[in-house]
């Protein structure tokens, strides 16, 4: 069986870097798979690459992860702007953020505005 | 705001200290894109050694390498560097991987665990980069996770970038997909083993090298 566990961007906007990116790799470490709200910061993505480094042992692989991001290539300048604006206030919360334990994500495909998820046992999940 | 007023900042200093300390160029990318054959490749070209060495197991290359004051010429102009390869960014490691590649338990965990160091240790180097060149695998998949990921930290830190589509030897090769995945940047096809466009590739370094 697997677990998906929703993350509202409400319940990591108020933390700092380095917990948004434990807060998740916990999740994850007790083999669910975190879908986000919205995205982190660039630099917080590699930051849960390293951290994701740091926990590999015995039981914990590392991470798949994929994002999906609905900026398109037709929006305009304005539009693009104002997200960009809107999202260095508040927060980049379009979009979703995918991040499962490797021990049971195999693959996450990007297609570009669907992702496929698949699981070690061979199943296949949208 | 913040990031545009530290995007200024960043492109002041990099021009006031850019001819005064060792420019550096990394090779990024995922494990087994050819970043170690193409740090090979630019050695062999330009000093006449090799540089590091290449296996097609992934991460063969474990700890950031540097090789130190490279020139290179083109048409008349010269860039000196230092080449920067690092270990291959991933964001799982298993050892069992390794085993199944041939190689004994005990091996493979001591891969393992010097693998996952070493795309800790990539990652901190970002921030040392004048310039990277990203090395690609032109017959996988361009739009993985970890490429995205590591191209949009570049373009966050305002680090000028180069993109290599390596393997165009190879019958399953498209470059034309890599373009497509990134087409702000400039994106070259290259063999590295082979040396095919590799002049190409040399200009690109000088015209990222600003």
């Amino acid at each position: 069986m697997v677990t998906l566990q929703f993350v509202p961007y409400n319940e990591i906007e108020d933390l700092g870097s380095a917990r948004r990116v434990k807060k998740l790799i916990d999740i994850v470490k007790e083999n669910k798979i975190v879908l986000l709200q919205g995205r982190l910061k660039k630099e917080e993505e590699t930051d849960l690459i390293s951290i994701a480094m740091e926990e590999i042992g015995a039981k914990f692989k590392g991470i798949e992860l994929a994002v999906i991001n609905p900026e398109g290539k037709d929006k305009s300048g304005l539009k693009k702007m104002r997200n960009n604006f809107f999202g260095m206030l508040l927060g980049d919360r379009q979009g979703l953020t995918v991040i499962g334990p490797a021990t049971i994500v195999k693959e996450i495909k990007k297609d570009p505005n669907k992702i496929e998820l698949l699981t070690k046992e061979g199943k296949k999940k949208k | 705001m913040i990031n545009i007023v530290r995007s200024f900042i960043n492109k002041v200093l990099r021009g006031i200290f850019k001819k005064k300390k060792n420019f550096k160029l990394g090779l990024y990318g995922p494990p087994n894109g050819g970043k170690t054959t193409l740090a090979n490749r630019i050695c062999k070209d330009w000093l006449g050694q090799d540089m590091g060495t290449v296996s097609n197991i992934a991460h063969e290359t474990r700890e950031v390498q540097i090789k130190e004051e490279i020139s290179i010429k083109s048409k008349g102009k010269e860039l000196t560097f230092n080449l920067v390869d690092t270990p291959g960014i991933a964001t799982k490691i298993d050892f069992e991987d390794f085993i199944k590649s041939g190689m004994k338990e005990k091996q493979a965990k001591e891969r393992a665990k010097e693998a996952t160091k070493g795309v800790i240790d990539a990652i901190k180097w970002l921030d040392e980069m004048d310039a990277v060149v990203i090395v690609l695998d032109a017959t996988k998949d361009p739009y993985t996770q970890v490429n995205v990921t590591i191209v949009g930290n570049l373009q966050a830190r305002n680090i000028p970038v180069l993109i290599v589509a390596n393997k165009s030897d190879l019958k399953k090769a498209d470059i034309k997909k890599v373009q497509a995945a990134y087409p702000q940047y400039n994106v070259i096809g290259i063999s590295a083993k082979y040396g095919n466009n590799i002049d190409q590739f040399y200009e690109g370094l000088f015209a990222i090298a600003g």
